[in-house]
């Protein structure tokens, strides 16, 4: 046996069904070995788009996304979807191609030290030098990658180790002296937490993108206690969004219910994120009234980063709150209830109605013809926000989208990722024409694998996000970010590839494309010409406190 | 406030990359750094000085027990040796400064390791505290070089840094 089949057989091994890739040189011989395997192989049409894709596979998933490319470009092509899963804590293996190992540090053709590169935006990375290590190193990395904290892992295989005769063993264990991540709560922090929270006359619970899959435990939590919810875009759907405890999403575009919950809140009880300056603004205002933070993380090494943290709690989110419900009793919060309930009817999410066609208005219609049965994917920017604002997530792994490292372009091929992960389920990609434009080459994916993703291109003409700081910081001077002059017709472009182009561009047809749109078998591309001036509210300025919060209409009272 | 932190590692290849990246895209002063092997076959043992407040320094600690080749970090606040290894190579103009870096070599108890016609290398241990007056007593000589390892540090006693501990059930 081949190195290369070793290497398929290992992933087997690890339950892999597919894989996400882009072949080349460096990595011939394990496609050549793919040919033989059981293994699904997904060809993108770039590596990014390959990462990006088992990314949303793993996020829509739970199990461990694989991405495959070649030596050099096609693994830096791997750099930015690395980092996005990275930031974004998810289980992610990239099988990379090298040049063989004596051309390795010779500046060989296609040869880059990924390795190097990929150090600080991976959780580890290996270059495997011994064919017989490729079990061992395999296990190790999916271990690494879906325990703890969970987190992207290369490991790089010199061509000729795919070539070199395999004479190890399969039966391998896992010897990893320095990594063990700790997933039990301490029992007498978790005891501290109930007795703070039995105390608190104005609780908070925030729930990041680390809370997923705690969400049973979250909601059953939370309806015990009646604790009011906020879940970050990360966590976005880790707790129904329709829920009456929920009180939306905080931070830069959260809602003023979740914003002022924060900074009047007395206890804020934190499972599952990271203080993101996003959702944080400037930290020295932060829940300035909290005398306790409890903050529960898997990684240590988040507790206490950004902001004080009375009760720290190490441990996996799950695990975790499964002891704080036990202990949990019924918290008599009306008088807080009363408070929030006035912001919260008092500053609904709104946008002000306009003759043009809305961003907003086509999100909530798709809401609603979907009841919000559908897994939603966004690029990064405007749509990404009114995504996250209107369209009301209510199942867990369900909203897809790029929260640390904010990367434009995931959209689409996050849609391929959890049309895999998840064929019979409905796929929604909100877009921008700005994002979408990073990756629509993957519309050739979409095509190949017959994926019905319907991808909802809200077409601004702008790099909307960007013009409206400009709008606001920066005297309106629209520096480089005008795109309708040189846009493509979205629909068109669709049926150049063999998808169904829709095109709305009045508010009267809105209903008519929406309707197209989920009426379509396959994929769709629906192009939504959109207001251009939208903004984006509320909003906090970067670095401002909740105190300084912008809501739509200036005149409405804002602050504190 | 300067910190003397022990790390215990496995011995692969890049681990010393690994931890230097560490401290430069988190933006940690590193001060010194002396990596060697230990008694264990396949574990290493490096010696960092960082200076921070005690907020940077519990991250210091924290992203680097992050690392998977990360077995033990210990941050020395507890009793500790410390020592470093300087080599210094002085001018010597006659005998009269000849006799002078002796007397200097005495007092702080350094050996000579090379003699030539117009200079001498030099050989001491010490904290760092100790090399830093050793080698500004030889300054005025004229310094030709000056190489020193930086520092590593050892808990005095029954403290030991050992596999298996690394992480203790959380605060």
């Amino acid at each position: 046996m081949k190195g290369a089949e070793a290497l398929l057989k290992a992933m087997e091994q690890e339950g892999v069904e597919v894989i996400f890739g882009h072949p080349g040189g460096a990595i011939m011989p394990t496609y050549d070995a793919l040919y033989d395997s059981p293994i699904r192989h997904i060809l993108v049409r770039h590596e990014q788009g390959g990462v990006h894709a088992a990314t949303a596979y793993a996020r829509a998933s739970g199990k461990v996304g694989v991405v495959m490319a070649t030596s050099g470009p096609g693994a830096l092509n791997l750099v930015t979807g690395l980092a996005d899963a990275y930031m974004d804590s998810t289980p992610v293996v990239a099988i990379t191609g090298n040049v063989p190992r004596s051309l390795i540090g010779t500046d060989a053709f296609q040869e880059a030290d990924v390795t190097g590169v990929t150090m600080p935006i991976t959780k580890h990375n290996y270059l495997v030098q011994d064919v017989n290590d490729l079990p061992r190193v395999i296990k190790e990395a999916f271990y690494i990658a879906r325990s703890g904290r969970p987190g992207p892992v290369l490991v790089d295989v010199p061509k000729d180790v795919q070539l070199a005769e395999f004479t190890g063993s399969f039966d391998v264990k896992l010897d990893l002296p320095g990594y063990k991540p700790t997933l039990r709560g301490h029992p007498r922090q978790i005891e501290r937490a109930l007795e703070a929270l039995e105390k608190a006359e104005r609780p908070v619970l925030m729930v990041g993108g680390g809370a997923q899959d705690a969400h049973a435990e979250i909601l059953a939590f939370a309806e015990k206690t009646g604790i009011p919810v906020i879940t970050t875009l990360m966590g976005l759907g880790a707790f129904p969004g329709t829920h009456p405890l929920w009180l939306g999403m905080p931070g830069m575009h959260g809602t003023v219910a979740a914003n002022r919950a924060i900074y009047h809140a007395d206890v804020i009880l934190a499972v599952g994120l990271r203080f993101d300056d996003r959702v944080t603004g400037k930290v020295s205002r932060f829940a300035p009234h909290a005398h306790t933070i409890i903050h529960v993380d898997v990684d240590p090494a988040e507790i206490g980063k950004i902001v004080r943290t009375q009760v720290p709690i190490v441990g996996d989110a799950r695990l975790v709150m499964r002891e704080l419900l036990r202990g949990a009793k019924p918290l008599r919060l009306a008088t807080w209830w009363r408070e929030l309930e006035e912001w919260r009817t008092r500053h609904p999410l709104t946008y002000r109605p306009r003759p043009h066609l809305q961003s907003q208005e086509v999100i909530r219609a798709f809401y609603e013809a979907t009841g919000g049965n559908a897994i939603v994917t966004t690029g990064v920017g405007q749509h990404q926000m009114f995504a996250a604002q209107f369209f009301r997530v209510s199942r867990p792994r369900s909203f897809l989208t790029s929260g640390g490292l904010g990367t434009m372009g995931v959209g689409l091929p996050f849609a391929i990722g959890a049309q895999v992960a998840r064929p019979g389920e409905l796929v929604i990609d909100f877009d921008g024409d700005g994002s979408f434009q990073m990756t629509l080459q993957e519309l050739a994916t979409v095509v190949k694998y017959k994926l019905p993703v319907k991808v909802v291109v809200l077409n601004n003409g702008f790099l909307g996000m960007v013009r409206q700081w400009q709008d606001l910081f920066h005297a309106k001077r629209y520096s480089e970010v005008y795109l309708a002059d040189s846009n493509p017709d979205f629909a068109r472009l669709a049926e150049a590839y063999g998808i169904r182009g829709v095109r709305v561009e009045r508010k009267e047809d809105l209903k008519k494309g929406v309707d197209a749109v989920l009426e379509t078998d396959g994929p769709v591309v629906a192009e939504f010409k959109v207001y251009q001036e939208e903004g984006v509210f509320p909003m906090i300025p970067s670095g401002a406190s909740v105190e300084e919060m912008i809501t739509e209409d200036p005149r409405q009272e804002v602050g504190a | 406030m300067r910190h003397v932190i022990s790390v215990l590692v496995q011995d692969h290849p890049r681990v010393l990359n690994r931890i230097t990246s560490l401290f430069a895209r988190r933006g940690f002063n590193l001060e010194s750094l002396a990596v060697g092997t230990t008694h264990v076959p396949g574990l290493s043992r490096i010696s960092l000085v960082v200076s921070g407040d005690d907020r940077t320094l519990e991250q210091v600690e924290k992203q680097l027990n992050r690392l998977i080749e990360v077995l033990k970090v210990t941050d020395h606040s507890e009793p500790h040796v410390e020592r470093e290894l300087a080599l210094v190579k002085v001018h010597v103009g006659g005998l009269e400064e000849r006799l002078a870096i002796k007397d200097i070599q005495e007092a702080f108890r350094a050996r000579v390791v090379d003699v030539a016609k117009e200079s001498l290398i030099l050989e001491l241990t010490g904290d760092s505290n100790k090399i830093n007056s050793f080698v500004e007593a030889l300054r005025p000589f004229g310094l030709l070089e000056v190489m020193r390892t930086g520092a590593v540090a050892m808990s005095r006693g029954e403290r030991v840094l050992k596999v298996r501990e690394k992480r203790e059930e959380a605060v």
